[in-house]
């Protein structure tokens, strides 16, 4: 049995992988509604927000669980985490209020005129900037950039602005966008928009392919005890073949349109590829020197919250799963796809 | 020292704008339930159109609520690094129960407003109650933690950090029941009465209509119960006060001076370089009595305090006056309109009462801006009561200024844009004659 701390490390990474196959694909959704040009421009946003409306409150909830768990649990790495990149996640927040409330205007406007307004543009550009924020906080956090003296933040605050989180938070652009599209593509039974989002799905993927080799090789240099842990540990080949084959999976699904398998093993490999960050970032929270252990708060506590997320998930996970029973049960099965 | 006062102007002003829709989060799905409720009971399809309407205000409302909300999770760890991470490990329980009740609210609410027809009638209000409890105790777990900052427990600070720390204990401090009480007939007093008045403005022009007398009867009913409960509270409140945090209470009365059968002062402007309080209307013994239930009791004066242990009474003291106001005026308006309807209920929609509830309309969320004001100036210099220093929790991070100002325009545009929504839906209520089509709008 693992200890608490890997226990409730692993409970932020389960919710970071959720939120990234919900949440995210939300974010690339609003990504393909900023890109959405030409004739059917209108029914991709209008696909993007039916396929978005009834989920995205809930989706959004997965990162709040994720910073809660790491405020409640690793408390002083929060402090660090907020003081050191305090510039990134002031950004990100704008974006998340800024995409949130735009998405609430914008789609109960949706209702009554086709224009996507101004409240639609901010809701897109907002889905374009947040993951990039995200990831590279995210990246910044494993860069080995943010050092601490005796468990406090010391010195500047622009670890996120080098390479390699920039490069983490264009991956995760790019795999938000690879999610959403490949969604997309079986939440209408119109072929045409299915192929716009079949060929949008393909060059996402490219481009999250291409990230998910350039982000190692930036590590080397720009996060070195990340890529150490990354290459050189003994699930690394396992992790790289799983990655490739669900890859190389998707892409085929795609090609061949068998969409209800390019969006499995699309989600498979965002997956994997997130697992794969917690599994070389574990133990630390913020390398080169905050791990679980030593920013943990108290064992009474570490225990009222696995508690707490014991019970939360014996509630929440059947409330999510009628969620998209009720409303995206066709979409689930392929059979919406599939309708004349 | 402005980094700091930057700091807590930024949290206020954060605090000011979310504490609206978190209000709005609690009291409005009470609201739309009762009327589906009233729906299903009475098979009336005003009651449906009514649900449905104020169902897509809630979505709205919560919206924005859950991003400034969002916000604010994190803005405690970007201003109060320190705070944080003292307080983090001791009072996060609360949050990470509050962060549940919220999923469920965000599980729920998607199928209340898109389910219509996808679930069956009672499974759809089993929704809608589920989304009520969800944004109820969402609301009673954020003001646990905050109580904790007024009274905290379950930990022993040894060298600035907590020891033995007991996270049921810290959840469950002394604060707690008085304060989640006070804040939830708030929350419900403040929406009923913001709605209440919509509708009863709306009634003053078109006065037969059916759909705004139904919808005026019910958010009457939910706030007025609430504000004539919440004097009760209120007493509850304050004599925690006098007995856990007499300064804040001193500063709160605007009393400088330690003194038995102290008097209470309504209105005044307290002075603290004079070290009295002008101008006031003073009701000799009355302050004893209410906050010690004894007319000779003593109650601790500003000036019986470290010169930098005393919060600043003026803000205080005028915010706690304001409050005491408004909440008067709500009870005495609800208590009036229960002794209308028990005897003649078309009374209700008379001019002079439909222009009664009507001018109340802000007085509710007036009343919770005034009320938070008073919990967090009242506490100051501390962030943590007679454990840490707000000029201690600061962030060691500058600039703060600019975050401030980008925040503060941003909320802005986004208060007037959700206004404007709202208002649109308003606009778009059905005229006098009956229930339009409630697939419209």
């Amino acid at each position: 049995m693992p200890d608490a701390p890997t226990l409730l490390s692993g409970a932020m990474l389960v919710s970071l992988i959720f939120y990234a196959l919900l949440g995210g694909a939300d974010f690339g959704g609003g990504v393909w509604d900023l890109l959405s040009r030409g004739r059917r421009a209108v029914d991709h946003r209008r696909l993007v927000a039916s396929a978005i409306g009834p989920v995205w409150e809930t989706n959004h909830i997965w990162v709040i669980v994720a910073v809660v768990v790491l405020f409640t649990a690793f408390p002083r790495a929060f402090a660090v985490v907020s003081t050191a990149l305090f510039v990134p996640v002031t950004l990100l927040l704008a974006g998340v209020v800024l995409r949130g409330a735009a998405f609430a205007f914008h789609a109960y406007r949706l209702h009554d005129d086709a224009e996507p307004g101004r409240w639609g543009a901010v809701f897109a550009a907002a889905s374009l900037v947040s993951p990039v924020l995200l990831g590279a906080t995210i990246g910044a956090m494993s860069s080995g950039r943010v050092r601490t003296e005796s468990l406090v933040f010391t010195g500047d605050t622009s670890a996120w602005l080098a390479p390699f989180p920039v490069a983490v938070g264009l991956l995760t652009l790019a795999l938000f966008s690879y999610v959403a599209a490949t969604y997309l593509t079986l939440e209408t039974p119109d072929p045409g928009l299915q192929d716009d989002f079949r060929a949008r799905a393909m060059w996402s993927a490219a481009a999250t392919a291409f990230l998910c080799v350039l982000v190692p090789v930036l590590a080397r240099s720009g996060a070195p005890g990340f890529y150490e842990a990354l290459t050189g540990s003994e699930w690394s080949v396992p992790l790289v073949v799983l990655t490739g084959t669900s890859a190389l999976g998707a892409s085929m699904a795609l090609r061949l349109r068998v969409y209800t398998l390019a969006r499995a093993c699309a989600a498979l490999q965002s997956a994997l590829v997130i697992a794969g960050w917690g599994l070389a970032q574990y133990p630390y929270l913020v390398r080169p020197n905050l791990t679980i252990y030593d920013t943990a708060a108290s064992p009474s506590m570490l225990r009222l919250m696995l508690y707490a997320l014991a019970v939360g998930a014996v509630f929440l996970f059947p409330s999510v799963f009628a969620l998209f029973r009720i409303f995206k049960r066709d979409v689930l099965s392929g059979r919406h796809a599939r309708r004349p | 020292m402005t980094e700091l006062v930057l700091a807590r102007a930024q949290m206020a002003m954060l605090f000011a704008f979310h504490i609206v829709f978190a209000v709005a989060g609690m009291g409005m799905p009470v609201l739309m339930v009762a009327a589906e409720w009233a729906h299903l009971r009475t098979g009336r399809p005003v009651y449906l159109d009514l649900a449905k309407r104020w169902a897509r205000g809630t979505a709205v409302l919560f919206a924005v609520g859950a991003v400034s909300g969002t916000v604010l999770s994190f803005e405690l760890g970007l201003l109060w690094p320190r705070f944080m991470e003292f307080a983090g490990g001791v009072i996060g329980l609360p949050f990470a129960l509050e962060g549940f009740a919220f999923f469920a609210e965000a599980i729920f609410l998607g199928i209340y407003i898109y389910g219509w027809d996808r679930v069956g009638p009672t499974l759809h209000l089993l929704s809608g109650a589920l989304v009520a409890a969800g944004g109820i105790l969402s609301g009673v777990f954020v003001v646990t933690a905050n109580a904790w900052m007024n009274s905290p427990a379950g930990f022993v600070p040894v060298q600035g950090m907590p020891s033995g720390v007991s996270p049921l204990a810290a959840m469950l401090n002394p604060a707690w029941k008085t304060e989640v009480l006070h804040m939830t007939l708030a929350a419900f007093a403040a929406s009923g009465f913001a709605v209440a008045g919509i509708h009863a403005f709306k009634l003053l022009r078109d006065r037969e209509n059916p759909f705004h007398r139904r919808a005026l009867a019910i958010a009457l009913a939910v706030g007025g119960t609430a504000a004539v409960l919440q004097p009760v509270s209120g007493d509850f409140s304050a004599r925690f006060a006098a007995r856990n945090q007499p300064a804040k209470l001193a500063a709160m009365e605007g009393q400088f001076r330690t003194e038995r059968g102290a008097p209470l002062r309504i209105g005044g402007i307290p002075d603290a370089a004079a070290g009295r309080t002008r101008f006031a209307i003073e009701i000799p013994k009355a302050l004893s009595l209410l906050a010690f239930h004894d007319p000779d009791a003593e109650v601790a004066g500003l000036s019986s305090f470290p010169p930098d242990e005393r919060p600043d009474p003026l803000p205080v003291h005028l915010a706690f006056q304001v409050m005491v106001a408004c909440g008067s005026a709500m009870a005495l308006v609800a208590l009036t309109a229960g002794w209308l309807a028990a005897r003649n209920r078309d009374a209700l929609f008379r001019r002079p009462f439909l222009a009664a509830a009507a001018a109340c309309g802000p007085l509710g969320l007036l009343a919770v801006e005034a009320g938070w004001t008073v919990t967090e100036m009242g506490r100051q210099p501390w962030a943590i009561h007679k454990v840490m220093r707000t000029s201690e929790a600061v962030t060691t991070a500058g600039g703060l200024a600019l975050p401030f100002l980008f925040f503060t325009v941003l909320y802005a545009v986004l208060g007037v844009s959700a206004a404007w929504h709202l208002r649109r839906e308003i606009a778009a209520s059905p005229a006098g004659g009956g229930p339009t089509d409630p697939g419209e709008g």
